[in-house]
């Protein structure tokens, strides 16, 4: 109890030094917050072109409709495949006229073969499954071609591979700048209350009780600088979404999930510095 | 029965060399002694190894029974919670009241709130203070700070109250009321160990002195017959230095 008070009164005693840990932390956590935007924005961009990774089986004239409907009953028992769609000659011609509008009068009937669109399961979009399902459908004798755009594909993947490493790396980077930030402030707020610090060892005070109030305001500061971070990056999101473009935000598990953090960071950097600097003192 | 003993303790400083050689003492239950010397002769080397600010490095202190050689950082502290420990400085907290200076050695030792607030007000009357609880120390004079000071090394109840010069920054008038408050305190039990320049305060009364000169233990009033204490009275060599 009497930690806890201490904590919030260091508040009182020295707010500016007290505003200068949040805002560093905050600042912090804002960076690695604005990353965690980008991260989670180019996740949902790279989604929403994975789902349309598509295999497309090209049909042989002539192939009775009876084997093609046989084929789509199998290739939908696929435990990869979501949904398997039959494009007639005719369907074709016309989704070639409409996606390429200027050239619609080169296309004439009969120019297109029928195919078999299939459309692959979340999980099931990496490049590896996406050639085995192809292989698979391949394998049928009234198939003439399978396209399946393997270049995009594998680019789509390395580049979320690479989009996933950077993430991480840059957050780790930012994380443990706010906690060497965090620790720096926390050491400073050790030296200004020294004397303090040395009447409560006169007392009898043991040295975890000496270390629980500089702990519990490393993890209050966390807190305050995740839930600052939190608002500036809400901020920034909205102001984007409302001049540039449509932003997704972080979920609310995600946003707890940030502010957690900034408390984990405060704590951890709040422990390390005051047990460090006590040794000194 | 001894609360504090020395047994041939030496302490060499790694930067300051040797305070204190073959220094060999007891203090027992109830007692007042003074320490006196000139500065730099090891009074507060002695004072802050009975506290165990510093440990020995040779022989050993036992402080109510505890090894300074080889207490623990937590035995430490609770050795601390029965000792009273005063000093020069005041040492108080300049941002809190001196009911508050008061309640903060109860508070570190997870003293029960509801206790807090009738121990702090019986000391705050034991030294005279009942009135100026509410005070900040800026507010107080030296005299009154000094009384907050030992409010606080009261509060706990030790067992020897460790004080450091504490008359060193008052004048007469304070002096002599700072220090019939520890006569008081030591008369309702609690043993005093005093470091002093203060050959006047020494002089008017018949408590143990110990005299100390270049970290050797030149004089004990206890193990000395009476005319040598009379020899020893006379002012130390280096009584002009500035205290410790």
């Amino acid at each position: 109890m009497m930690a806890l008070r201490e904590a919030f009164s260091a508040f009182r005693r020295a707010p500016l030094l007290s505003a200068l840990g949040v805002v560093t932390i905050a600042f912090s956590l804002f960076a690695f917050g604005l990353f965690g935007l980008v991260a989670i924005n180019i996740r949902d961009a790279l989604r929403s072109i994975e789902s349309r990774v598509e295999i497309r089986a090209f049909i042989a004239d002539g192939t009775p409709i009876e084997a093609s409907s046989a084929a789509m009953g199998d290739i939908h028992a696929f435990p990869e495949v979501l949904s398997v769609t039959y494009v007639s000659q005719d369907d074709a011609l016309i989704r070639a006229r409409k996606e390429l509008g200027e050239f619609s009068d080169v296309f004439e009937p009969g120019v297109l073969p029928a195919s078999l669109d299939i459309k692959l399961k979340p999980g099931f979009r990496d490049p590896t499954t996406v050639l085995a399902v192809a292989n698979r459908v391949k394998s049928y004798d009234f198939v003439d071609d399978v396209r399946y755009g393997e270049d995009w594909v594998a680019k789509l993947y390395r580049l979320r591979t690479i989009a996933t490493l950077v993430g991480t790396g840059l957050g780790l980077a930012f994380a443990a700048v706010a906690v060497i930030i965090i620790g720096a402030t926390i050491r400073i707020m050790v030296i200004s209350r020294a004397r303090e610090i040395s009447i409560m060892r006169l007392v009898g005070a043991t040295n975890g009780f000496i270390r629980l109030p500089f702990v519990l305001e490393g993890f209050i500061q966390g807190v305050m600088g995740g839930l600052l971070a939190l608002g500036l990056t809400w901020a920034t999101s909205t102001a984007i979404s409302h001049s540039f473009m449509s932003t997704v935000f972080f979920d609310p598990a995600m946003a707890t999930l940030g502010v957690v953090g900034g408390a984990l960071i405060g704590l951890f950097g709040s422990t390390f510095a005051v047990g460090r600097q006590l040794r000194r003192l | 029965m001894s609360l504090v003993r020395f047994l041939n303790v030496a302490k060499e400083y790694a930067r300051g060399g040797v305070a204190l050689t073959h220094a060999s003492f007891q203090l027992h239950k109830g007692e007042f002694a003074f320490l006196t010397g000139p500065s730099g002769s090891g009074k507060s080397t002695i004072l802050k190894l009975i506290y165990m600010e510093e440990r020995p490095t040779a022989g050993d202190v036992l402080v109510s029974g505890v090894s300074a050689r080889d207490a623990t950082r937590r035995e430490v502290s609770m050795v601390r919670r029965h000792l009273g420990i005063v000093f020069q400085d005041f040492r108080l907290l300049e941002d809190r009241t001196a009911e508050a200076n008061v309640a903060f050695a109860l508070e570190v030792t997870g003293t029960p709130t509801d206790m807090i607030r009738s121990r702090v007000a019986r000391v705050l009357t034991q030294v005279g203070l009942a009135s100026k609880g509410t005070a900040y120390p800026r507010e107080l004079s030296g005299g009154e700070q000094q009384r907050v000071a030992i409010a606080r090394s009261l509060v706990n109840d030790p067992y020897v109250l460790i004080a450091d010069e504490p008359t060193g920054n008052l004048d007469e008038r304070a002096t002599r009321g700072v220090f019939q408050l520890l006569r008081d305190i030591n008369t309702a039990g609690t043993a005093v160990i005093m470091a002093t320049h203060d050959l006047d305060l020494i002089r008017r009364t018949e408590y143990r002195t110990i005299e100390l000169n270049h970290g050797r233990l030149v004089y004990d009033s206890a193990e000395a017959p009476p005319a040598v204490k009379e020899l020893s009275a006379t002012p130390p060599s280096h009584h002009d230095e500035n205290p410790i």
